[in-house]
């Protein structure tokens, strides 16, 4: 009976540390990536940019580069006809409103970079080569680049892209601001980020006999590619295929069809021939971008500390063309208990591509905000700042009223504090040194959205015992491939071996693009289901056996585990998986799961994911050189499904909020209306000497509402906040409050 | 990127060779920025040399009691070689604060004292630039100026000399010992880069097609009284905001002599030779270096976005000398960032 009780913990994958099942090809390089397929004949593409923000191009002279041998085509507005000319056809899943941008459809400039032609040749060299010689001429136009010198054009968005929620104002902010006892007001200004995700954006694309397309692109939702080539070329869905098994990072970068998905498509179906497109790295800075964005804050609290009112504006950069929004100031009106509300988020239209998501887009940005001010109220008020937030918390989420389906932010207040030693703090700022070094602490809040999205996930047994599970999903070094197999594993009582999960094809049943951090939930609880189906159907057909030592045992006490399907209490009451097929004559069993959300329950609770982080950071005050040394992250998730692929999630996030707080700015120059730091010298992100000891804390927390398995996803907790944080301990440090970001070393002297 | 020809060169002789009026010709070493820099387009040479194959990969000790180091000694290999870190630690120390170690481990000496500023628009071929083109304008000057010059500038051109090693060859008075075919030629360190002027586009006094042999460090190494500060804007794989480079000669209190070479402020590695003779003789002391400092940085100019840097250079250089002054023991030199050292 022991062995039982043995067997079923030694198969429980879930929550377990287990390492990233797709670690070994990655790491011996067996993976590969869109730009690495290859076809016979490949041609390959390089894209010509506008040096212009703002114009239309006069002339095209490729003549002498059409001229150079080895050069196929040379595609632009000039040659490429007959494109669809609804803005419906160039929609991709985020639904933007307004026109998305359409390559080569007219001599217009619309932005600085924007593609304007297209060298197909043999080799990349050549193309590299012909390109040089293409003479385009353009007309310029006057441009605006500047968000801070436009708030005043901000105008107010009346729809937004999927996911946006306007912001809700409660009570009365302005007039509890007369009454207040204390009060506080700041601004806060971030420039434009890159994704810069490691692997280049790029499209291999080989052309099929039948006039198909199979598609290796770098995406974060192969569907969303697949359906965008479909509708822009006027193909068949089922004559294209995307593929993107792997994906080297993307951030949000890959929740849009790129450019040179379209370019590549274009090229193989007009030449009927394979074609490669891949973007250059100063290419990678020609398309969205987390937006510019200024904001201003203002709270106000009573003598003892409680939040009065908050008042929270942002003016973001978007496009001309479309409006990309996100959900800014909203978290204000969340993430405390406090009764006056006030909302603002503007939008201003520049000569500038759309903004795109980008890791906890709004969140990491707005929630910045509001912790910097929350500090600074803190220290109007003479408290301590995490005193500040636990005299604020919140049961219920003061916006819609409802209660959350879990929320367990108090334990990631305590422990995080007790981790980082929290009340070793001495409050006044600059009270802390070390040598000739100051020491600051600081901490932030931090809030996101448990997203559930309706997914499927297809699963298929075999005689021998192996189970496949697929869906459309993608793996964009998130742990997607090994969270899966836990899961399917696990519902199946299997050992990991025997199940592999595949992703990343438009042929696999529905799933949305990776993003928001709602894969593990929506995904996994499709995987679930599908092999809770299979599961279902063993059992049936194991107790119909002849003779079954399973016949008279009630469902509810079997297990799966080990291959085998086993009364719980009595290993010698059992069949294995193989041995039920065998005997059956069954070949497979293949199930999707059917109800594709099936959670109405969801509806009446606010779901969320929750963050206290810690940051510590040292100081030479004189040089201006800030390090951080240490960062407590502790993190309210749900059900952790595998705490060593989340924790990496984490890290991962906390060195992006540091990144946030003193590093990333894509400098725009105004006399260009162009992104001009635009290569990894000269865009910084922190590198290992900048990288701190970061210690992961998964607080508990049970949630029965979100999804049956209690996930609620770590993709974008970990920035938010983190970068408050910094910029909080920065203060504490040296008494300075620098709300220009990214903090280098100028703005500290 | 253009189309070029290719030769490997075997030896000096069959390098002088390939210089012909005709062609554009590059030498290329470890090709860590020629190679960006054609990518970019920036450079359109027709024909390329490699000098790799050339003997100047010594380091040796010279008559003089100096160090010779070959042309293309191979930066990571200069500065962990034993004579470097023993008798020229300040030169080991800048050359371990730039680049990555994957970088040093391919960009030669050489190279080095060559690469081209790192000015963004001098990178973009869609922006002016005078070093680029000459007479196409300055995009800098009114421009996201804050990794630029704040002395010696001039109205066609405010861009730096990006290399650490050189700041440290400077203050360590080197001289490059270079072969054409009129012959050899020994340039004083202060003499082979320039400043702007109206010729932005020359960076050094190199002639073309004379070929670096190597870089001749005289006897005296400041082996007990240096230092190397890089401030940047992260800890490693950032070019300096401002660097500087002190030696140091101490007797009792006072000192002997003096060297200061700040990077990341000018066109070329920048010394004052007024401020080094103020401070010969004078007791090492703060006050001293305050005034050194501020008479270092008396004829500085910002741009806007680099104005920081006047602030920044003069707390650097009595940084730097206090601490070449309180240098006890020697520290051993690895992977090198300054704020992690004080840390630790
Ligand atoms: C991302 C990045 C970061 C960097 N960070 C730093 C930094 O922080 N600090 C720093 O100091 N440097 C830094 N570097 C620059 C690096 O040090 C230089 O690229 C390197 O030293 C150049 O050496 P090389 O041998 O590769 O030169 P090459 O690229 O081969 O040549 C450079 C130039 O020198 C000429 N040349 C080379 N050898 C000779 C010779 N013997 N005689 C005549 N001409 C010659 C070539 O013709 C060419 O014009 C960085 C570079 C990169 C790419
Ligand atoms: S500073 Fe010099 S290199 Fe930079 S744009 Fe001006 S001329 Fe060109």
């Amino acid at each position: 009976m022991t062995t039982i009780a043995a067997d079923i913990s030694q198969a429980s994958y879930i929550g377990q540390p287990i390492s990233r099942v797709d670690g070994v090809a990655k790491v011996t390089g067996t993976a590969r990536y869109a730009g690495e397929y290859t076809a016979p004949g490949l041609l390959h593409g390089l894209v010509i940019s506008s040096p212009v923000a703002k114009g239309r191009i006069l002339s095209i002279q490729s003549e002498e580069a059409r001229a150079v041998n080895g050069i196929i085509k040379i595609y632009s507005h000039e040659n490429v006809k007959d494109l669809p000319w609804f803005d419906l056809s160039y929609k991709d899943m985020n639904l933007l409103p307004g026109s998305p941008f359409r390559p080569f459809y007219s001599n217009e400039i619309q932005f600085s970079q924007q593609p304007v032609a297209l060298v197909i040749a043999e080799s990349l060299e050549l193309a590299r080569y012909a390109a040089t010689l293409v003479r385009i001429e353009y007309e310029t136009a006057p441009f605006e680049t500047d968000l801070e010198n436009n708030l005043e054009n901000a105008f107010t968005p009346k729809r937004g892209k999927t996911g946006y929620k306007k912001p809700k104002n409660r009570g009365n902010a302005k007039k509890q601001f007369t009454k207040a006892d204390v009060k506080i007001e700041a601004e806060y200004m971030h420039g434009a980020e890159h994704h810069n995700p490691m692997e280049l954006f790029s499209s291999t694309v080989v052309y099929g006999k039948d006039g198909s397309l199979t598609v290796y692109d770098k995406t974060q939702g192969v569907l969303n590619s697949q359906s965008y080539i479909a509708r822009v070329f006027d193909i068949k869905h089922k004559k294209v295929r995307v593929l993107s098994p792997f994906v080297g990072g993307a951030f949000g970068s890959g929740l849009r069809p790129q450019y040179q998905l379209f370019m590549a498509c274009l090229a193989a179906l007009d030449l009927q021939l394979p074609v490669r497109v891949v973007l250059t790295r100063q290419q990678m800075f020609s398309f969205g971008h987390r937006p510019a964005t200024w904001q201003k804050l203002k709270l106000a609290a009573s003598n003892d500390g409680r939040l009065e009112a908050i008042e929270h504006t942002a003016i973001s950069e978007t496009s001309r063309f479309e409006n990309y929004t996100e959900n800014i100031v909203n978290w204000s009106g969340r993430l405390y208990s406090c009764d006056h509300v006030k909302l603002d988020y503007r939008l201003v239209p520049l000569d500038v591509n759309s903004p795109l998501d980008m890791r906890a887009p709004g969140a990491a940005t707005g929630v910045l905000a509001l912790e910097c001010a929350m500090d600074e109220l803190a220290y109007k008020l003479n408290i301590d700042p995490l005193v500040l937030r636990l005299k604020n918390y919140t049961e219920k989420d003061p916006e819609s009223g409802k209660p959350f389906s879990s929320k367990n932010l108090m334990d990631c207040y305590k422990q995080g504090a007790e981790h980082f030693g929290w009340e070793k703090r001495i409050y006044s700022p600059r009270s802390m040194k070390q040598g000739k070094q100051l020491v600051g602490w600081g901490m932030s809040s931090g809030m996101w959205d448990a997203m559930m999205v309706p997914a499927r996930a297809q699963a298929k047994i075999t005689a021998d015992g192996k189970l496949v599970v697929t869906s459309a999903t993608s793996d964009i070094g998130t742990g997607t491939y090994t969270i899966m197999t836990q899961i399917a594993a696990e519902t199946l009582g299997l050992p990991l071996e025997d199940v592999s999960f595949e992703l990343g094809d438009s042929k696999f049943v529905f799933a949305p693009f990776e993003g928001g951090s709602a894969t593990a939930a929506s995904v996994g609880t499709a995987v679930l289901f599908a092999c809770k189906k299979i599961r279902e159907k063993l059992l049936s057909l194991a107790k119909k056996l002849e003779q079954s030592p399973l016949a008279n045992v009630q469902d509810e006490e079997i297990v799966f585990v080990n291959g085998r399907i086993c009364h719980q209490d009595d290993i010698e009451c059992s069949l294995s998986i193989r041995e039920v097929m065998d005997r059956t004559g069954t070949k497979y069993i293949q199930e999707k799961n059917s109800d594709l959300r099936a959670m109405f329950k969801q509806l009446g609770y606010a779901r969320n994911t929750h963050s206290a982080i810690f940051v510590e950071v040292k100081i030479d005050e004189d040089l201006g050189l800030i390090s951080v040394t240490r960062v407590v992250a502790a993190i309210a998730a749900g059900n952790i499904l595998n705490p060593k692929t989340a924790s990496s999630q984490i890290m991962g996030g906390v060195m992006w909020g540091i990144s946030m707080a003193l590093h990333e700015d894509s400098f725009m120059d105004h006399q260009y209306g162009r992104f001009i730091n635009h290569d990894y010298a000269e865009y910084h992100i922190p590198v290992h000497a900048d990288t701190p000891d970061i210690e992961v804390i998964f607080v508990q927390e049970k949630d029965t509402v979100v999804n049956p398995l209690g996930i609620k996803g770590v993709g974008e907790i970990g920035i938010i906040g983190t970068a408050a944080a910094v910029a909080n301990a920065i203060y504490h440090a040296t008494g300075k409050r620098i709300r220009d970001f990214p903090i280098t070393p100028d703005k500290l002297l | 990127m253009n189309r070029f020809t290719y030769t490997k060169a075997n030896s000096i002789d069959d390098t002088l060779r390939e210089v012909n009026a005709d062609h554009d010709i590059k030498f290329i070493a470890g090709g860590t920025n020629l190679i960006d820099l054609m990518r970019a387009n920036v450079e359109h040479p027709s024909h390329l040399v490699d000098i790799n194959h050339i003997d100047l990969h010594a380091i040796q000790e010279t008559a003089e009691g100096g160090l010779s180091l070959g042309a293309l000694v191979k930066n990571a290999d200069t500065a962990y070689h034993e004579h470097v870190q023993s008798r020229y630690p300040l030169l080991a120390k800048a050359i371990l604060a730039g680049a990555s170690p994957q970088l040093r481990n391919m960009a030669t000496n050489g190279g080095n004292l060559l690469q081209r500023t790192r000015c963004y628009y001098f990178y973009d071929t869609a922006t002016p630039c005078n070093k680029r083109v000459p007479g196409q304008g300055c995009s800098a000057i009114n421009g996201f100026n804050k990794i630029h010059s704040i002395l010696g500038t001039s109205a066609h051109c405010i861009a730096t000399h990006p290399s650490d090693m050189c700041v440290a060859l400077a203050a360590l008075e080197a001289r490059i010992k270079v072969i054409g075919n009129d012959g050899e030629r020994v340039i004083p360190f202060a003499e082979f880069h320039r400043l702007p002027g109206d010729t932005p586009h020359i960076d050094s006094t190199l002639k073309p097609g004379e070929l670096i042999t190597s870089i001749e460090l005289p006897s005296k190494g400041f082996e007990t009284h240096y230092q190397y500060i890089k401030l940047r804007d992260r800890r490693s794989y950032a070019f300096a905001l401002v660097s500087v480079a002190v030696g140091l000669e101490l007797q009792d209190d006072y000192i002997q002599e003096a060297r200061i070479a700040l990077g990341g402020v000018a066109h070329k590695p920048w010394r004052d030779e007024t401020v080094e003779n103020f401070l010969n003789g004078k007791k090492a002391a703060e006050d001293a270096f305050e005034t050194a400092a501020e008479m270092m940085m008396k004829d500085a100019k910002g741009f806007r976005y680099n104005n920081f840097k006047i602030e920044m250079a003069k707390r650097a250089i009595v940084r730097a000398l206090v601490d070449a002054r309180d240098l006890k023991t020697p520290e051993p030199l690895h992977c090198y960032t300054y704020n992690r050292h004080q840390q630790q």
